[in-house]
């Protein structure tokens, strides 16, 4: 034989990708592979890992490459590209600031940058505290309060910029609680 | 019998005939009018997306990008008009809106595709004034930086590093004005699965990628008077340094080459060469041993760094197959700061080792810690790429290169000092692709046969198409060879090992185009001409050839230095003082690559 084993890392890296993934995800990637075109379902095989786990980690997105056999960063580049894919874990508050037509020219862009720079993070992000996730919406549906700004399922209507810091304040109060 | 189609159509006003299949751009070049173009590469696939190479087609009611569209019957296309003009050069100016107003201090200042096609388009103002962006500087690889301020989206790196060298260790992140060329997850490059081949700077039309610079540390250590500063240049750096001076691609420049180099002031001008060859000695000779012996065959070569790094990523369990021989460079580099220093009377830490090189890996191959001395010293303390040394040549002034012979100095052609400058035609043709294949069989054959007799060239391995396979009679025992440049070429080679579908006993892997005469740190080519080019690499390649078929000692182990080498203090090939200087050892790295 030409090759020695001792010198492949395949088994190691497939072991460390198998446990970054949960079960359901692996298998459902194993039955990918034995289809025609496996990279083809790589859209199917993130949202099913965003269904388990609420994000996309870096961890996972690394372990599906490698057991999808799709290079990393056309893994990482899709990942990226869709709004849909998260990928920090969500915090404990997801604040979605409508920047739908009306919001919009009612001033949700200023209560949107306020809450960027109170929080420090962008849309899709997570502050380090885990507390706060940021995302803009397209219409709630309740133009008639715009702007409005949703903290989990609670509705927040006319919202200027100089109520965010209490607003926040609350939730944090809320979290301590 | 002739069913070949043609297409017939109008341009420009006159009607042309060209085959089916052509794109406008393509046909258009037929007839001596080039369409201006940004994102499209010859060598790549169709990207579409700059879209300056838009033109006119009648009755289709808005402009065709002429890269990514194919003539048909009767068509009318106009290449050019006031308002065709004028929109080109809109799209120029948007593309500049948020690009750096730095090309006074920026490396490609002068070769800057660019900053050709505004000036060519007419772009003499900036209208547009976007937002910036402010992507901080990548530059923690050894060889390659990264600069995504400069980058256009033109995507040419990203096809050049997934579909010629397989690796695809580059892919767009994020969407609209945030959109960034990157590894996975922003990875720095040397923690990706990057080779360090250089291919993405080769084809950036900016400055978005570049080689780390060792300019400024040679120029300080030319000056420090307790330094002993050598140099070594690489076969393929001879063969493509004239065009840094306005050469035609291919004009052999050696002699004027070592002039230049004494000239900058270093103390002695060596010949990879004369590493190659004993590269071939060393290869050979643990061929044979393996041939012989049940050692793991193919031998696969280990010259190219950008290869290796290769080998460690994507196939590590092919490791035990690749030579355990070090590169040229890192041989002659040992040879320098032991025997040479020993020759002279100098401690190691004093003299210091600058190769030229037309590659950028080497940057990276040069800190890698087997390549240091068990005191902490490098074997090679710097590595210039061919473009660097062109920089340094005219930062210096010296001028003479486009000159006919002229009289000062002794200049301007001179020869490699010697023990460590002589080397044979096998040494030489070791800068293109298919050259250590040829240079091994050649020392194989006599090896084998016990004769010196047999052929000397071996035409068949020479690759220039990127993959070639070959099968000789070597005194009886039949020897399947195989000889890939460009990684995504290896890749179907290194396949057949791992599935064990042919039995190969040689393979030589290069990991760029053309080998190292296309190397990631070659000149950038002359306008109107592709890095990739597959003429541009025959004609750097036929000058080596030349310089091969000039020499009287064709074969590596009949270098009188190489064998005085072994004499006085070597020993014997494959002997204990020779794996010491000239062996090295590979493992398995991550993050593992997709292959």
């Amino acid at each position: 034989m030409t090759t020695s084993s001792n010198t492949d890392n395949w088994a190691q890296v497939e072991a460390n990708s198998r446990a970054a993934l949960p079960d359901d995800v692996v298998k459902f990637i194993e039955e990918c592979r034995r289809r025609p075109h496996p990279e083809s379902h790589l859209i199917s095989v993130l949202h099913k890992v965003q269904g388990h786990l609420g994000y996309l980690g870096e961890q996972q997105l690394d372990a599906v490459a490698q057991l999808l056999q799709v290079p990393a960063a056309k893994v990482a580049g899709v990942a990226t590209f869709y709004h849909f894919f998260r990928l920090q874990p969500r915090g404990k508050f997801l604040i979605s600031v409508c920047m739908g037509t009306a919001c919009y020219v009612k001033g949700a862009d200023k209560v949107a940058d306020k809450l960027r720079e109170e929080l420090g993070i962008e849309f899709g992000q997570t502050t380090t505290d885990g507390l706060f996730s940021l995302e803009a919406a397209r219409c709630l549906g309740t133009c008639g309060l715009a702007p409005v700004v949703m903290i989990n399922d609670e509705v927040h209507a006319k919202v200027t910029p100089d109520q965010i810091p209490a607003l926040l304040e609350k939730q944090i109060r809320k979290a301590r609680e | 019998m002739n069913d070949r189609k043609t297409v017939t159509f109008t341009l420009d006003g006159q009607k042309v005939t060209v085959d089916e299949g052509l794109t406008i751009l393509e046909a258009a070049e037929r007839f001596g009018i080039r369409i201006p173009r940004l994102c499209y590469h010859p060598d790549l696939s169709l990207a579409g997306s700059c879209r300056v190479c838009i033109v006119d087609v009648r009755d289709m009611g808005h402009y065709m990008a002429a890269c990514s569209s194919k003539v048909w019957d009767g068509m009318d296309v106009r290449t050019n008009s006031p308002e065709i003009r004028q929109a080109r050069r809109d799209i120029v100016e948007l593309l500049l809106d948020n690009h750096p107003k730095d090309c006074q201090t920026c490396e490609r200042d002068g070769n800057c595709e660019l900053q050709n096609l505004a000036y060519s388009l007419g772009v003499r103002e900036r209208l547009f004034e976007g937002e910036r962006k402010d992507f901080p500087s990548e530059d923690s690889s050894r060889s390659v930086i990264r600069e995504a301020n400069k980058c256009i989206l033109c995507g040419r790196c990203v096809r050049v590093c997934a579909e010629i060298q397989g690796v695809y260790n580059l892919s767009q992140h994020g969407r609209g004005f945030r959109t960034v060329v990157m590894p996975a997850h922003g990875a720095k490059m040397d923690e990706s699965v990057c080779v360090q081949c250089g291919q993405c700077i080769n084809v950036c039309p900016t400055a978005a990628f570049l080689e780390k610079d060792s300019t400024d540390v040679v120029w300080a250590a030319l000056s420090d008077p307790t330094k002993h500063v050598v140099v070594q240049t690489a076969p393929s750096i001879r063969a493509a340094i004239g065009e840094g001076f306005g050469q035609p691609p291919g004009t052999p420049s050696t002699g004027k080459m070592v002039a230049a180099l004494r000239h900058l002031g270093f103390k002695a001008v060596f010949d990879t060469d004369f590493a190659a060859d004993l590269t071939i000695v060393e290869e050979s000779n643990e061929f044979l041993g393996r041939l012989h012996g049940n050692g793991p065959l193919p031998i696969i070569t280990s010259c190219s760094p950008g290869w290796i790094s290769f080998l460690e990523k994507f196939y590590p369990e092919l490791i035990p197959n690749a030579s355990t021989c070090r590169s040229p460079m890192t041989m002659m580099s040992a040879l320098l700061k032991t025997y040479y220093a020993e020759k002279i009377g100098k401690a190691p830490r004093d003299i210091y080792v600058v190769a030229v090189m037309p590659c950028v890996a080497k940057k990276y191959e040069a800190r890698r810690p087997e390549h240091y001395l068990p005191d902490g010293i490098p074997l090679t303390d710097a590595v210039l790429t061919t473009r660097e040394l062109i920089w340094m040549i005219r930062s210096w002034g010296i001028d003479y290169w486009t000159m006919p012979d002229i009289e000062f100095w002794n200049l301007p052609s001179e020869e490699f000092d010697e023990p460590l400058g002589i080397a044979t035609g096998a040494g030489d043709i070791f800068g293109t692709t298919g050259g250590v294949m040829e240079a091994t069989l050649r020392t194989a054959v006599e090896k084998l046969t016990g004769t010196p007799v047999g052929p000397l060239e071996f035409r068949d391995v020479r690759a220039v198409e990127g993959l070639r396979e070959a099968s000789f009679d070597l005194a009886g025992t039949t020897i399947n060879v195989a000889v890939a440049n460009g990684l995504h070429n290896a890749k179907q080679i290194l396949d057949k090992i791992v599935r064990g579908e042919k039995q190969f006993h040689i393979v030589e892997v290069m990991a760029c185009p053309g080998g190292c005469i296309g190397g990631g740190g070659q000149p950038y080519p002359p306008r109107g001409v592709n890095v990739l080019d597959p003429e541009l690499l025959r004609r750097r390649a036929a000058a080596l050839y030349r310089i091969d078929e000039s020499k009287e000692l064709r074969r590596s182990h009949e270098n009188p230095a190489v064998k005085k080498l072994y004499e006085e203090w070597l020993g014997q090939p494959g002997g204990e003082k020779a794996h010491r200087l000239l062996h090295t050892h590979y493992a398995a790295r991550l993050p593992r690559g997709i292959k």
